[in-house]
């Protein structure tokens, strides 16, 4: 379980996270919704430690994170697995080196052929048997978010943080990428936290659904009460409306 | 003077940009310091792989051996032009190769070799560190436990180290024979003239010294490469500004510390 406690951080001058509280509770898929420019990338980089907040708490099953030093950060961070927004592939590597390369660092006790077939079946996972060979460069946008996911899932996460997945997707890569979110949650029964501003996409995947605005949870119900809600800042990013409580920035 | 500014406002908000500044220049070689000791320290907890030392010593060393070829072959021929004019009516031809050698040796070897090494390997590491940090793969490789700074950046420093003092021996002996043509070609220097001059001039300790002086400008390219890479904001404007602050700062500062290490070296150490 992640319980965060009145997380406060200011990025030039600005107050991106304000007091946020959350609770992200083991075993579900919780979609975190929000306008761009809302901390929703800051809230999940203070969550694997990446960044440090000016003030509050997070504790991971009970650990307190906030304060530990980058080595003791760097043993938490192995219970993690992390999708970036960009994918963040290693670009000078094949995408099976991209795949490998936390199973080479830390599990040094590995063999050749075991760290081969973990990649392989990790790519198979997100269907791109085949491709271990390929350069990053040579990928398209929906197939490097999918690298980015087997490399996310090397070490058997405990929990998935995923940054705007389906971000710059056409409609139909954003339903693969949805599908296997979905997909991977049944099969391998982990924690995730999905970042993201694509509602259908929440609608798809999520247990449970907040809205983060100017820092703070606004918002906190399951998928089915967010159809339904007359919450005004929900309904309203719901919309895709210009009018309402939410301030276009 | 626009209304209502006194001299003394003028002279406080000068003196508030130069306290700024200095704040932002002490602050900077702060963290570069702390960069330096968190390599060290993880260089020594534990050294990073074989594959990926030799892969950075390939890429500065391999790499940069025409580039430094070219450039020691006209600093041993400048250097034999010049040194024969000054000699005119004063000094004897036959110190000519001695004066190359030492002058090669103990200064322009190491020196010019670090100043190509840093514009070319310095730009390069700042460059590539630059776009990783940018394109967040720098915290991709934190979100995965792995230090960046014994991933990145000790096999990259620790090659440097490797290479320049290696590069330098070449330099060295390129430059001397770059001379050497100049002095048989044009100079009217017999060949066993230029070669006895040599083994009268030539000192271990020159040598030595050169190459000691190598091992500290390597330290100074790679480590200036990686910390401005580390410290790249904002997409391709910034990778540009990191680049341009590596390859600057690694200059001035080999400069610096070849005024200083001749110091201690030929004022305290070999007086």
């Amino acid at each position: 379980m992640i319980e965060i406690r009145r997380l406060a951080k200011r990025l030039s001058h600005r107050s991106v996270l304000d007091g946020l509280d959350l609770d992200v509770r083991t075993g579900e898929t919780l979609v975190v919704l929000g306008p761009s420019g809302t901390g929703k990338s800051v809230l999940l980089k203070h969550i694997i430690g990446l960044m440090q907040p000016d003030a509050g708490s997070i504790r991971i099953d009970g650990e307190e994170i906030v304060g530990l030093s980058e080595k003791e950060l760097s043993r938490v961070r192995r219970r993690f697995g992390m999708l970036f927004q960009g994918a963040a592939l290693f670009d000078s590597m094949t995408v099976g080196e991209n795949v490998a390369l936390a199973m080479l660092e830390h599990a040094r006790e590995m063999d050749a052929a075991e760290v081969r077939r973990r990649v392989l079946e990790r790519l198979e996972w997100v269907g791109l048997k085949g491709a271990e060979t390929l350069k990053p460069a040579s990928l398209s946008g929906g197939m490097r978010k999918r690298v980015g996911l087997a490399r996310a899932l090397a070490m058997d996460p405990e929990y998935i943080l995923y940054d705007e997945p389906t971000t710059g997707l056409d409609p139909i890569m954003a339903d693969v990428i949805n599908q296997l979110i979905r997909d991977l949650q049944k099969q391998l029964n982990v924690t995730s936290v999905i970042v993201t501003h694509d509602i259908k996409s929440a609608y798809s995947v999520a247990d449970r659904i907040v809205l983060l605005y100017e820092g703070r949870v606004r918002y906190d119900g399951t998928a089915e009460e967010t159809r339904r809600t007359q919450d005004a800042m929900m309904r309203q990013f719901i919309e895709g409306s210009s009018q309402g409580p939410i301030k276009p920035v | 003077m626009p209304n209502g500014v006194t001299p003394d406002d003028l002279a406080l908000s000068g003196l508030r940009i130069v306290r700024a500044r200095l704040g932002d220049w002490l602050a900077e070689i702060g963290r570069a310091t702390s960069m330096m000791l968190e390599t060290t320290q993880a260089s020594l907890e534990r050294l990073p792989s074989a594959r990926l030392i030799t892969q950075q010593m390939e890429a500065i060393g391999v790499g940069s051996l025409w580039l430094v070829i070219v450039v020691s072959v006209f600093t041993g021929a400048v250097a034999a032009v010049q040194a024969a004019y000054q000699f005119t009516a004063v000094v004897p031809l036959k110190y000519l190769s001695g004066v190359i050698l030492r002058s090669v040796v103990i200064e322009l070897g190491p020196v010019l070799t670090a100043l190509v090494i840093g514009g070319r390997v310095g730009a390069s590491i700042a460059a590539e560190l630059g776009t990783m940090k940018v394109t967040e793969q720098i915290d991709a490789l934190r979100a995965m436990g792995i230090s960046p700074v014994r991933y990145l950046v000790a096999p990259r420093v620790i090659a440097a180290i490797i290479m320049l003092p290696i590069l330098t021996i070449y330099a060295d002996a390129i430059a001397v024979l770059g001379g050497y043509v100049v002095a048989v070609v044009s100079l009217n220097v017999s060949t066993p003239t230029y070669m006895q001059g040599l083994r009268e001039f030539f000192h271990m300790k020159d040598l030595l010294s050169g190459l000691l002086k190598a091992v500290f400008f390597g330290n100074i390219i790679g480590m200036m490469g990686c910390y401005y890479g580390f410290q790249t904001e904002g997409g391709a404007e910034g990778v540009g500004k990191a680049t341009t602050s590596a390859v600057v700062t690694s200059c001035v500062l080999i400069l610096i510390l070849d005024y200083i290490l001749a110091t201690i070296l030929f004022r305290i150490i070999f007086l």
